[in-house]
């Protein structure tokens, strides 16, 4: 259906295609992987006509077709579902859809008909989405669906979906993938961009390795495994378990009594003991953002009710500057937003939380800041988390997700904690990283910090956890063991034993 | 190279801007060369030329880095015009109400003033940001108004010497004079009003540079600036760095006053700013908020400023709004920059 061969494209100095050679077959679910900056967004967008090959051809059965935009693809067949979704938020399903391609004449829009179209394509497909509705009341897996709506209405056979489950929810994966899979049994083809190797097998038939902005190789799904995907990924030998120690907690680190925020957090109670790592699972949306962040002191405390103690002391009443003074660190979900000050370099970023101490405030009233003092923790930092490139007058906007979150873990972990508060460690990260900063944090487990960690993908949570709490509506509803819980059990906890949404 | 990369942009913006004035002034009938030649020319002059130039150029200075470290902060401070008045008057009041305190208590005492009540009047828009959420460019804006009215009240109604028709104060005492800059320049005459505020202003451009890069106070307000919430992420209270910026600088902008009523017409003399807090919003940006270049277009614009009245006076159509034109032209050209930075960015990669 879809051939690509020896595609290569160039964006200034980086070469990101490189004679890209592959090949989709109709009626199958194409698989296309590799860590971030692999080149296989790229590959993809040329397939779609959005960025023009620099040298190679795009064969769409059988022949070689120039695809000038978007519009040229669309014509062909082929839809694509960006990551970000390109929804008008305060128009209705029906409306986003017929967006550009508007039925009826000039004046008067025909969006009766179109509507009947979509509920026909929804039905079929098994999508489940009311026309009628508007975008901002709908969930991101039911946003997902209108994009997929979008493509299908132009009429598309061949389907690109980009890193589609970066943002669901693992329900809301499992209700994707029925759906792809419904469309596959209509004879749709489908290719699907992702760095996850679990997602991989479990949808795809056949799957294109790349990386460096090469195709390193095409395997049938079947005749693959893990190991053998992640190492044509990463180009070495990976791990892909955790593999931790026993634990060995000593005493409580962490006491949080009854902790209440507004609506969103409803008396939360429970320990964390040094050298163990409690996770936190849970549909996100739960109150695992607030919770993190309500302990980090990021929240208005007059809408906080009940205690929290770090050994043995009251911190409920303190700052976040007096909280990360007395060891709680944190690594904040949105890294990009709260965990780094993009702009500035990475030395600046590395003393970021720390900048009113000594070593690196220094003099009367300790208010200069040691310039050497700064390059020395950043040059640690750099070389122990082995952030790439190692260059500390960078801005931290120029580094990967991967390296990115390995400046901030490792500068939390340079403060030293007593207490670490890690949300989504691993997201966006690609597999070499996720396995380094595993790693670390059981080393740091190991050294007698106690780790909070939050964490959407069920696998990390619980491989990763001692102990595992389940959350919510603002609540904690159970501890399992990691070690013995199932994935359904679990399930059945983060959603209350209702039917997945 | 990287500094060059810096000077690029804003110099691509002066130089098109002098090209689109040229064509302005080609339209309305006189020679661009001749009138660009009187502009510059008369700018450069020694001493009268450069004097003034530099007089022009220190009030620039300071209310330059006032927006400067407002926007490190995140703050589009406009109310510098506000905070100089208020300054200017609160300056002249204490010298006059102890004029006749010996100098080296009075010029400490009116240093002081200056930055305090600049700081105390900046602070208001900070606070009310900081405790409210009131927007600064509102505010600021306002208290520019309030600013003006009360030290024309102030001075109509307390401070006029009786019979005068100007709208001043009664002068300051003479232990609150600081030296023109003529006393210590031979063949630079004292006539000139370029005085000690000028060399202040320099040292001053060094030590904001040295609070905003090498103090953690510095640090904090520009990481307030760069994104609030990993501020305070790290623990910085963004409200204390919004009130702590807006106070250091209003106190910026209000050292204008040691220039104007210290240095040249000792005494307040209503509305004698032609709009220093507003030009500085241009010198900051063109100066991109950093002291080395807040010093540089200050002394552009301060040529501008001089040789403008020569451009008014000499030119038979030519007024010396050109130098409006200018300056407006060089803030369209610096502010779309991100529109250039594109093509721009590839143009200088391929040299």
């Amino acid at each position: 259906m879809l051939e690509l061969r020896d595609i290569t494209k160039r964006f200034g100095d980086v070469l990101a295609n490189d004679r890209v050679s592959l090949s989709v077959t109709p009626g199958t679910i194409h698989a296309i992987v590799g860590e971030n900056g692999a080149g296989k967004s790229t590959a993809m967008r040329i397939a779609y006509g959005f960025y023009a090959a620099d040298a190679g051809d795009v064969i769409v059965d059988g022949q070689v077709r120039p695809l000038a935009s978007p519009h040229d693809a669309i014509a062909l067949g082929i839809g694509m579902v960006h990551q970000h979704f390109m929804l008008v938020e305060t128009m209705t399903v029906a409306e986003n859809i017929v967006l550009g391609i508007e039925p009826g004449g000039a004046l008067a829009l025909d969006l009766k008909r179109a509507g009947a179209r979509v509920r026909a394509l929804s039905e079929e497909f098994g999508l489940q989405i009311d026309p009628e509705a508007r975008i901002e009341t709908l969930s991101v897996g039911q946003q997902q669906r209108v994009e997929l709506l979008k493509a299908l209405y132009r009429e598309a056979r061949l389907l690109i979906l980009d890193e589609p489950t970066a943002v669901l929810s693992p329900q809301a994966v499992e209700d994707l993938f029925r759906i792809l899979r419904g469309m596959r049994a209509q004879g749709k083809t489908i290719v699907i961009i992702t760095h996850k190797l679990s997602e991989v097998l479990a949808i795809s038939d056949e799957v294109t390795v790349m990386r460096d902005g090469r195709v390193v190789g095409s395997r049938k799904t079947a005749e693959t495994n893990a190991a053998e995907l992640a190492r044509l990924m990463v180009g070495r030998e990976v791990l892909l378990r955790v593999v931790k120690p026993e634990a060995r907690p000593g005493g409580p680190v962490l006491r949080v009594r009854g902790l209440s925020l507004k609506d969103r957090l409803d008396g939360i109670s429970f320990e964390a003991r040094a050298g163990e790592i409690v996770g936190i699972a849970g549909v996100e949306g739960n109150g695992q953002t607030e919770l993190i962040e309500a302990l980090a002191g990021l929240v208005e405390r007059k809408d906080v009710a009940g205690a929290i103690e770090l050994g043995g002391e009251d911190v409920t009443a303190l700052s976040a500057r007096g909280r990360k003074q007395r060891g709680i660190a944190h690594v904040p979900e949105d890294r990009q937003r709260r965990g780094l000050l993009l702009d500035f370099d990475l030395a600046e970023n590395a003393i970021l939380g720390v900048d009113e101490r000594p070593p690196v405030a220094v003099g009367p009233g300790r208010v200069w800041l040691d310039r050497e003092a700064i390059q020395r923790r950043a040059k640690k930092i750099i070389q122990a988390f082995d952030v790439r490139p190692p260059d500390a007058t960078l801005p931290a906007r120029s580094l990967s997700g991967g390296n990115q979150q390995k400046l901030i873990l490792g500068r939390e972990i340079e403060l030293p904690p007593k207490l670490l508060l890690v949300a989504q460690p691993t997201r966006g990260v690609d597999i070499g990283g996720i396995e380094f900063i595993h790693r670390r944090l059981v080393e740091l487990r190991d050294s007698g910090c106690a780790i909070l960690l939050v964490s959407s993908e069920l696998e990390e949570v619980t491989a990763l956890s001692d102990r595992l709490l389940v959350m919510r509506q603002g609540r904690i509803v159970g501890e399992v063991d990691p070690a013995r819980a199932s994935a359904g059990e679990i399930g059945l906890l983060m959603t209350g034993g209702e039917a997945a949404a | 190279m990287k500094i060059l990369r810096e000077l690029l942009f804003p110099l691509a913006a002066v130089v098109a801007a002098f090209l689109v004035g040229g064509v302005l002034v080609a339209l309305v009938g006189d020679s661009p060369v001749r009138t660009y030649e009187l502009l510059i020319g008369s700018a450069l002059t020694w001493p009268d030329g450069i004097g003034y130039t530099l007089f022009y150029a220190t009030p620039l200075i300071f209310t330059g880095l006032a927006v400067a470290v407002a926007f490190r902060c995140g703050l589009l401070n406009i109310g510098a015009e506000g905070q100089l008045y208020i300054a200017s008057f609160a300056t002249a009041w204490v010298g006059i109400a102890f004029a006749g305190w010996p100098a080296w208590l009075l010029v400490p005492l009116c240093f002081l003033t200056a930055i305090l009540s600049g700081a105390f009047w900046g602070a208001i828009p900070g606070v009310l940001k900081a405790r409210f959420g009131a927007h600064e460019v509102i505010t600021t804006i306002m208290m520019n108004f309030i600013a003006v009215a009360l030290a024309s009240y102030f001075t109509q109604y307390h401070y006029k010497p009786q019979g005068d028709p100007i709208l001043e104060t009664v002068p300051i005492g003479e232990g609150a004079h600081i030296a023109r800059l003529g006393r210590f320049i031979p063949g630079f005459p004292e006539r000139i009003p370029l005085n000690l505020a000028f060399p202040l202003a320099l040292v001053v451009c060094l030590l904001v540079y040295l609070f905003l890069w090498r103090t953690r106070w510095g640090y904090e307000i520009r990481a307030t600036g760069a994104s609030p919430a990993a501020a305070e992420y790290g623990g910085i209270s963004t409200r204390r760095q919004i009130v702590l910026a807006m106070s250091v600088s209003g106190g910026l902008a209000g050292m204008v006053a040691i220039n104007e009523v210290l240095g040249y017409r000792y005494r307040y003399y209503d509305s004698f700013s032609s709009g220093y807090g507003f030009t500085a919003i241009a010198v900051a940006l063109l100066g991109r908020n950093h002291p080395v270049g807040v010093i540089i277009s200050s002394l552009l614009f301060g040529a501008l400023l001089r040789g403008g009245l020569f451009v008014d006076i000499f030119t038979e159509n030519v007024s010396k709004d050109l130098v409006q034109v200018l300056q407006a032209i060089i803030i369209l050209f610096v502010a779309a920059e991100a529109m250039f930075r594109g093509p721009f960015a590839r143009l200088t990669k391929r040299v």
